[in-house]
This record gives structure tokens, sequence and C-alpha cells, in this order.
């Protein structure tokens, strides 16, 4: 027996009658349920909720921001706001986007399993996601923390009067859920593999998010010790970050960035994943370069353990180690570019087609690039004297977590909807959106590029009246920004009931998950699939739609 | 699916009764027995990783810090008590060999031997706390806690009975970082103690049900690793913090 790559007709598709999302009724079935598709629902309805809530005072620290004086808002809740915005969107938006509701409800499918090795546990990463939402919305309420999300001590542990515990509580709990997603991703992708389905026969999605639960694994308990210490020091009074006591504030940089800075690649490896996934299937091609692609992020999740310092160049580390962990920073470029000129050689002489998922992925080749590459500037030991702590920092990151890492997640959303939900979104709706996120987001980020450049600190809420040009185009931006990402929200929910139906194959790709109906049954497959094609094998596929009776058996 | 008949492994067929090809404790998404015992056994080996790097990050603090601070390190380190240390290593590691020796009882099905060997884990465990209990409230009667009431004239002035010699008052102060190491490193690992004590109670009460003696022994087995793993914690302890500068003849 072979797996038949189905390509049934998208005119005529209905709706499954029975599939994972009716076959149990009520809030019980699903609170309860160990389905990894229903798991990845409840994600991507709650990292939804936390990216409005983070979004909103990224809202605010914008309007505060349009005119030079601090009139919005006193310096204390300013600071409070991008503290709450920066712990938010990254340990409770970007951190679990991509792997925890797409991969979660993908890679089973796409390794060809009936469900992720460790059900049970998947569902307390979402309940240990929850409460840490929990924590995190109650330090907003009780007064806002303002540590940035970085926790700084001796700041964290013995100056600053706010809520700081119970944030941290936050971060340590979220840290436990995530651990978990990565421990989970890494047992299935070892083991639960469907006969045939090769390391190398695997979609890029799925080594990317393994290359990403490695960093989980091997990360996140760095950074719950340090969190754990922060928290012993600043409720009982041990001092191992407490100069007084003869402990070091350096140390607890190195701590937190041990698992920090991988997070940065956390975020942004399982990104990838789609993005080879996205053209791929719109270039009609297999990915050039399988294998280079694959190691790559391997690669990057391996040099990721070995940057942290960078993020430490002005805090007094040795001039030496300054220089070799400047020379690694570098080295990530190396597997970034592979990856970016491997889709591009992609995109060359293919079939391209410009659907609302491709429209966003190429969206993410050209701003990830630019946040890649200022990496590089940051990454060299002068430049970053020059532009650390200030507005080009801001720029870089987020063109790699929001033009690179929320652009993925938005093409890996519209790109995976019609198999999560069965209906397609509205095309030219969407495409409207992809455009306007991109204009908004240059809007946003591009002037701050600038600003920083010409020494515009960060996380100040008062600037010099010369800045305030800039400064009001940014404002600008996230206000056209804000709306490119209301309308994904409102026309996904729209097309719930009203979408066209999508068939089981919307997009003619050949990934295991596209080859059962759409919503998928509970089981993923009815038969556990056997697979004896390569990924991406676009030529085959090709060939078998010419001659559709001599390949089928 | 037709590969049941081919790897099925003579553990399948202990059975309760059930399907000789599915007995009752394959879960549903697993293939066959054997895919499920890799996985879970993989994921328990790779949940000690993760422990491993939890303690990592203080191990790494201590090392810095005793680099920095010997003498601080080492007159602080002499105020322990030993004979209590090396006890409570004696305690453990024989809570770790009943624990073994629970492993053994559920593999070779002995439902008795296995109740008996989780009792005499707990009972080790509980002796292990009792006696870090008396450590901990002898460093608050000796003003050893950082951030309750630490003084550092022990150090600065020692008594001629001790044969210590005085440290200066500013490296004292450093034994304070070692007093902090010490308490976050032990209370993280009594703190995995405590955890493991409440799930020995779980396996207890499910093993004299009749639990873990019937072919599935996973749950035991990956106890074990843990409870082992907690052990090995404290043999890399006890000499880092009570035998730094320990020497016949003091």
């Amino acid at each position: 027996m072979s797996t038949i790559l189905s390509l049934p007709e998208q005119t005529t598709a209905t709706m499954p009658k029975v599939s994972y999302l009716n076959k149990e009724y009520g809030l019980k079935s699903w609170l309860l349920t160990g389905d990894h598709k229903r798991i990845a629902i409840m994600y991507l309805i709650s990292i939804t909720f936390f990216f409005f809530i983070g979004g909103a005072m990224a809202g605010l620290i914008r309007l505060e921001l349009l005119t030079p004086q601090g009139d919005l808002m006193a310096s204390d809740t300013y600071n409070k706001l991008f503290t709450m915005h920066g712990v938010i969107m990254v340990f409770l938006f970007l951190v679990p986007s991509v792997p925890a509701t797409i991969g979660n409800f993908v890679i089973p499918m796409m390794v060809g399993a009936k469900d992720l090795a460790f059900p049970k546990i998947n569902l307390l990463s979402w309940y240990l996601y929850i409460i840490a939402g929990t924590f995190t919305i109650s330090a907003l309420v009780l007064g806002g923390v303002d540590t940035g999300w970085t926790f700084t001590t001796p700041l964290s542990t013995h100056y600053l009067n706010t809520h700081v515990v119970t944030a941290a509580l936050g971060v340590f709990v979220a840290g436990f859920s995530s651990i978990f997603t990565g421990l989970n991703f890494i047992v299935t992708i070892h083991r639960m593999r469907a006969p045939g389905m090769t390391w190398f026969r695997l979609p890029l999605f799925c080594w990317s998010n393994y290359a990403a639960s490695i960093l989980m694994v091997l990360g996140t308990p760095v950074l719950a010790i340090a969190i754990v210490l922060v928290i012993l020091e600043r409720t009982i009074g041990i001092g191992v970050f407490d100069p007084a006591k003869g402990g070091d504030p350096l140390l607890f940089q190195h701590l937190f960035w041990f698992y920090s800075h991988p997070a940065v690649y956390i975020m942004i490896l399982p990104g990838m994943g789609v993005i080879s996934e996205v053209i791929s299937t719109f270039s009609r091609k297999r990915v050039f370069g399988y294998t280079a692609v694959a190691f790559s992020s391997v690669a990057i999740a391996l040099f990721g353990f070995f940057v942290w310092a960078h993020h430490m160049f002005i805090m007094g580390v040795s001039n030496y180690s300054a220089l070799v962990f400047s020379l690694l920073t570098m080295l990530v470029a190396v597997p970034s570019a592979i990856k970016i000129f491997n889709w591009s050689a992609t995109l060359y002489k293919g079939s391209i087609t410009f659907e609302t998922p491709m429209l966003y992925a190429i969206g993410f080749i050209g701003l990830f690039t630019i946040g890649g590459l200022t990496g590089v500037f940051l990454g060299s030991l002068g430049m970053d004297i020059h532009l650390t702590e200030t507005y080009f920092i801001v720029a870089h990151f987020h063109f790699v977590m929001v033009g690179g890492m929320l652009m993925a997640f938005l093409s890996g959303v519209h790109f995976w909807w019609p198999k999560m939900t069965g209906r397609m979104y509205p095309e030219a709706m969407s495409k409207l959106a992809a455009i306007i996120t991109f204009i908004g987001f240059n809007l946003t980020f591009f002037p701050q590029f600038i600003l920083g450049y010409l020494g515009m600190p960060r996380r100040y809420h008062a600037y010099p009246p010369e800045f305030q040009v800039l400064n009001v185009f940014s404002t600008a931006g996230a206000t056209v920004l804000g709306i490119g990402y209301l309308m994904p929200m409102l026309y996904m929910t729209w097309s719930l009931k009203y979408g066209k139906i999508a068939g089981p194959n919307p997009w003619q790709a050949t990934g295991l998950e596209w080859q059962t109906q759409s919503p998928p049954l509970t089981e993923n497959f009815i038969e556990t699939p056997i697979v004896d094609y390569e990924a991406y094998d676009y030529d085959w596929l090709a060939n078998k739609t010419k001659h559709e009776v001599t390949t089928v058996g | 699916m037709d590969s049941h008949a081919v790897t099925a492994t003579p553990a399948d067929h202990s059975g309760l009764g059930h399907d000789h090809a599915h007995p009752a404790y394959l879960r549903h998404h697993f293939e066959t027995v054997e895919q499920q015992r890799e996985a879970t056994a993989f994921g328990m080996w790779l949940f000690l990783l993760t422990e491993i790097m939890f303690f990592g990050g203080m191990f790494c603090a201590y090392l810095i810090y005793r680099n920095w601070y010997y003498p601080a390190f080492a007159a602080a380190s002499n105020t322990l008590n030993i004979w209590l240390g090396t006890a409570n290593t004696a305690v453990l590691i024989t809570s770790g060999f009943a624990m073994a020796m629970g492993v053994w009882c559920a593999e070779t099905k002995r439902r008795k031997g296995l109740v008996i060997s989780l009792i005499f884990t707990i009972v080790f465990g509980l002796v292990f706390l009792g006696i870090k209990y008396v450590e901990y409230s002898e460093k608050f009667e000796l003003h050893h806690v950082p951030g309750a009431d630490f003084s550092i004239s022990q150090f600065v002035h020692p008594s001629a009975a001790s044969h210590e010699t005085p440290l200066a008052p500013d490296m004292a102060e450093k034994t304070q970082v070692y007093f902090s190491l010490y308490f976050a490193m032990t209370g993280m690992h009594a703190l995995h103690m405590i955890i493991g004590i409440a799930i020995l109670f779980w396996l207890l009460y499910k093993a004299q049900q009749g639990a873990y003696t019937d072919g599935y022994v996973q749950p035991i087995e990956y106890f074990g690793l843990y409870w082992h793993f907690v052990d090995i914690v404290w043999i890399f302890l006890f000499p880092l913090l009570y035998l730094i500068n320990r020497h016949p003849g003091r």
C-alpha cells in the first residue's frame, strides 16, 4: 500500500460530517481534551488575546511619543507600559506563537502521527500558559511592573517597589509551558514518524521547530533559575546578584541572556519553517537545497547558544570575550543567509502565485533580511557602542520579531486556516491586509533606525523636539499597522461561518497534512500513512496529475 | 497498523484479558508498546536534561564565586556540620537504593516488594528532609542566613577553639554569597525531594492497588530516574558545599 496523493475538485468540496471540531461538544470536551488540534486552537485564541493586549500597549507607547513632551502619561506609567508590552509580547506571544498554535496543529500530521507523543503534557502546557498569563495580567492590574522585560538586577531586586515578583512568576511559569511544548515536539519528531517518513523527508517546518525545541529545552531552565534567584533575592534577601553581599549583577545578565538570546531563535526558527512551506507551495517547487536549509536550522540553534554576551558589550565584560562573542555573532549570519538565498533560489523559475500566505512570506524575506543585517551592525563592537540602547536596537529587533516572526505567523495562520477550520478566508480582504501590514510596518519601524542612529535613546517618554518628525511617521505607521492586524482578526472570525468551503487540499500541496479532510478527524488519518516520496515533490505531483491513471496503487 | 503482529513484544501478552495486541496501558496514539516505551523513555531523559540545565545555572554561579572568594568559601564551608552532611548523604543513597529495589520489584512483578521499597524510599527521603531542617535551623542560630540578621563576626573574630584564620571584613562579607548559594542549591534540591515524595505517595497508593506489577513498569522506572537524578545532584552538592577545605588533622 502506498499513500495516495489526492487532488480533489475544489468547487464541489463539502464540509466533512465528522471532524475534530464536532466529534464532541461542550466546554468540557475542549478543556480536558488531549487532541493536539484542539489544544492548538485554544492556544491560538489565547495568544491572540494577549497579542492584542500587548498591541494596545504598543499603541499607547506610540501615542505618547507623538509629541516630544511627556504629556499623555507620567514617566512611571510609560515605564510600566513598555515593560508589560515586552513581557507579554515576548513570553506570551512570540515564544509560543508559531510552535504552540501552528506547530501543535500540523507537526503530528506532517510526520503522520495520530497525536503528539504526550497529549496530557501538551494540555498541561496550555494550562501553564494560562496561569502565566494570569500572573502577568495580575501584575498589570495590581499596579504594573517597571523593570523592562529583562528584569535587570539590582533594579529589579533592590530599587523598585512594583509587582516584580508577580510578573517574574508569570515568566517562570510560561517557561515551563514552553519547555513542555519543546519536549513534546522533540520526542514526536524522533519517535512518532510514520513508516517511510525519514528525517530527510520531513517538511522543513518540522526541522525548524525541532531546532527551536532544542533551544526551548536547553535554554528555558536557565532562565527559570535566574528568575528564581531574583525572586529569592527580592523576597528573602539572598545575595547571588547583590554586590553588597559579594554577588555580581553581571552574572544575572549572563544567565538571563543565556536563555534570552537563544529565545530570539526560538521565536524566529518556527517562522522560518512556515516560510519554507509557503514559498515551496506557491512556487510549485521543491525548496532549493533542502538539506542545507534543514541543517541551517540546527546550525542557528547551535550557534544561538554561543552569542549571548553580545547583549552585554557595554556592561563591562572583558575585551577578549567581547571580541569572541562579536565574531560568533557574525557567524549566525551564515546559516540565516543560507535560508534567505535558498528561498530566493526556490522562487527562481518557480510557477509563482501570489496568494495571501505568499504575500506575507515575501514580506518576511525582505523585512527579515533588513532585521538580520542590522543585527550584524550591532554585533560589531564599535557600532554597538554607538547604537546600543537607542532606537536603532528597537527597530532592529522589531524588524526581526514583528517584520519577521509576526509576518511568518500570519502567513502560517492564513496558509493552514483552511486545514484548521475547513473554510477559506476572504481572498481580496486578506491580500489587502497583507499589504497594509507591510506598509504600516515599514512606516512604523524604518524611521526608528534613523532615530536611533541620530542618538534617540530607548525607554524614555520624552525626547528632544528635533526627533519629532520621524516619531510622527512612526506613530502614523503604528496606526496603519494596527488596522493591518485587526483586519485578519475580523475576517478570520467572519470566515468561520461564511467562508468558502476549502476542501482537503486547497493549495494542491504535497505535505501529509493536506492529504486528509479539512478539518481533520480527531485521529488525523484513517490509516497510518506510508510515505514513499520526498518532501515538496511538486515535479512528481505535476506528472501524477498528467498521468492520473498510472500512479495509483 | 499491520506491523503490530511483527513488532509485538512478549510484554504485550501479559494481558489483563484485553486484546493481546493492545494492552490496556497502550495509549491510543501510539502504534505499538515498543514505540510508547521508546517515546516515554526519551521524554523522561529530555526532562532530566532540562533539570541539569536548571541546576547548572547555580553550579555556574558557584564556580565563579568560589574562584573569586576562595577564603570566604572555605571559612563558611567549615561552619557546616560535616557529620550531619555525611549522615544525610548515606540516608539519601539508602533511599536511592530502596527506589532501585522498587524498580526491580516492579519489573519482576513483586507487588509486596514494590510497596515495601516505596515505603522505605519515602521514609529515608523524609529523614533527609528532617536532618536538613536541623541544619537550616542551626544556620539561623549562628546568624548565617543572608537577609536575616546575617553576622560576619564569627569569620572576622573566630574563637580560639576553632583554629580558623580570621578573614578581613570585606572578604568576610563574601561569605554571604556562599550561604546564598548554599540555601539556593540545597533549597532547590529539597524542593525537588518534596515534589518527589508527593509523587511517591501517589505511586505507593497505586502500587497497593496492584498497579505497575502487571507488566507496565514505566511510571516506576521513570520516577526512579528522577529520584536518582535528585540523589546525584546531592552527590555533587555535598563535596562542593561541605568538603571545600577539610583535611585530616584539623
